[in-house]
């Protein structure tokens, strides 16, 4: 690999990495914000599941309320008066906005995972009847949540694996790697035979490798350990495959040739009529095909997360130990399932990405 | 009415499912036919199939997405 394609990787690398973690808070939370009344001891599935697929500002392994086992994250906030930094662990596991944090005279609370910052001179969280706090603000928040976390771990483990692991092998010998370097070499191979060059073409698809190897481990790679219990669900994040869907649009955008644009905007070969009416759904489509990558990753991901909650869950709704004798094998069956679906999804993504941009650089043969 | 709402959705999900039923068994029935007919060309086909596919399973997850909305509202 020359010196110009590892600095390309690079940059991508650090878009990602600087781009990601802006947008992984910034998705609305759909839940309703409850009163500070005493939490419901009844078991509440949507809560657990809505729970276990959001992103947090620390990281949940077992234990509830006082006691749980967690990993502390830093929080970050961007507010009036400049950032202001402190430990998740500062809240006590409290997410209903009883506990105050107080920072640099600022005082904060954690609800339902939203941080909000209480207006000067105010003591507690007050709500209105809709359970809207109503002295109460959110600052920008750009803290390292448990998504954030857990993709730095994956992009940790991406350098391990290729950078120190495989570019260095090849670096030193001409042999083929031997143990897990070789199994990382197939499925490079793998990209470049099955996705990059047939989609892309023999002559245009090395510009593109390092984006695409990187979407594919990348995406694999958080789908695997969101698969491990206590994980983060990174790419069940609507803000993390929007982040990844960019990616591909702007690529899309910034290599389309002329005939690219031509046959986008001002279709050749039909009826003058048609070739404006056929540039707004041809434009459209600009936008349409990277929002369809998104929208897919995103509900594989939460879909089948949600199947194996459910299930589980199932046993507390219907509080029948005899359920589990049915619902922990199926679930087991679609945790199987969803080792599948990880490769499939990471693949499909690629694949997809690949065709696009496939379209964007074809060159036609003019009639 | 909360749970009209719900019912919706959950009527919703499981027409999206439906449909993508009909497309990804069409889907894979018509790869199965051309594997059959041409078994030296399948690795292309299974592509193909792949893609195509996806593209349903895709149309399905956005009723998915949107039973989600209205569950979660």
């Amino acid at each position: 690999m020359t010196a110009h394609k590892s600095l390309v990787i690079r940059v991508y690398f650090t878009l990602a990495l600087a781009i990601l973690p802006l947008f992984t808070y910034a998705q609305e939370h759909n839940e309703e914000h409850s009163s500070i009344e005493e939490a419901e001891k009844e078991f509440n599935a949507t809560e657990m599941i809505m729970h276990h697929i959001g992103d947090a500002h620390e990281w949940h392994f077992f234990g509830e309320g006082e006691s749980s086992v967690t990993l502390p994250l830093p929080v970050i906030l961007y507010t009036e008066n400049g950032l202001v930094s402190f430990m998740s662990s500062e809240f006590h596991h409290d997410t209903t906005g009883h506990t105050v944090v107080e920072k640099d005279g600022m005082r904060f609370v954690n609800l339902h995972e939203d941080i909000y910052m209480l207006e000067e001179g105010a003591e507690a969280v007050e709500f209105d009847a809709e359970h809207h706090p109503v002295n109460a603000s959110k600052p920008w928040d750009l803290s390292i949540t448990k998504n954030v976390a857990a993709m730095f771990l994956t992009v940790i483990l991406m350098i391990l694996f290729f950078s120190v692991g495989l570019a260095r092998h090849h670096k030193k010998s001409k042999q083929a790697p031997k143990g897990f370097n070789n199994v990382l070499e197939t499925l490079v191979l793998f990209v470049r035979d099955e996705i990059a060059i047939p989609q892309i073409g023999e002559k245009k698809y090395m510009k593109f490798m390092p984006f695409l190897l990187t979407v594919f481990f990348f995406i694999w790679i958080t789908n695997l350990m969101g698969l491990l219990p206590g994980a983060a669900n990174v790419t069940g994040n609507i803000a993390v495959t929007v982040s990844l869907g960019l990616f591909t649009m702007l690529i899309m955008i910034f290599n389309g040739n002329k005939d690219f644009y031509k046959h986008t905007f001002w279709m050749p070969g039909i009826p003058t009529w048609v070739k404006p009416i056929l540039a707004i759904v041809e434009g459209l489509g600009l936008l349409i095909k990277p929002a369809a990558l998104m929208i897919r990753l995103f509900a594989n991901i939460t879909a089948g997360h949600i199947i194996i909650l459910s299930l589980i869950g199932l046993i507390f709704i219907l509080e029948n130990a005899g359920i589990a004798g049915v619902s922990v094998p199926f679930a087991l069956f679609i945790t199987v399932l969803e080792l599948l679906v990880a490769f499939l999804q990471a693949f499909i993504f690629t694949i997809l990405s690949a065709l696009f941009i496939g379209m964007a650089v074809e060159e036609h043969e003019h009639h | 009415m909360e749970l009209l709402y719900v019912g919706l959705a959950a009527l919703g999900a499981g027409l999206a499912v439906l449909g993508a039923g009909v497309g990804v068994g069409k889907i894979g029935g018509s790869a199965m036919d051309a594997i059959a007919r041409q078994p030296e060309a399948s690795g292309k086909i299974q592509t193909a199939m792949i893609i195509a596919a996806a593209l349903v399973e895709g149309v399905a997850l956005f009723g998915v997405v949107a039973s989600l909305l209205g569950v979660l509202r």
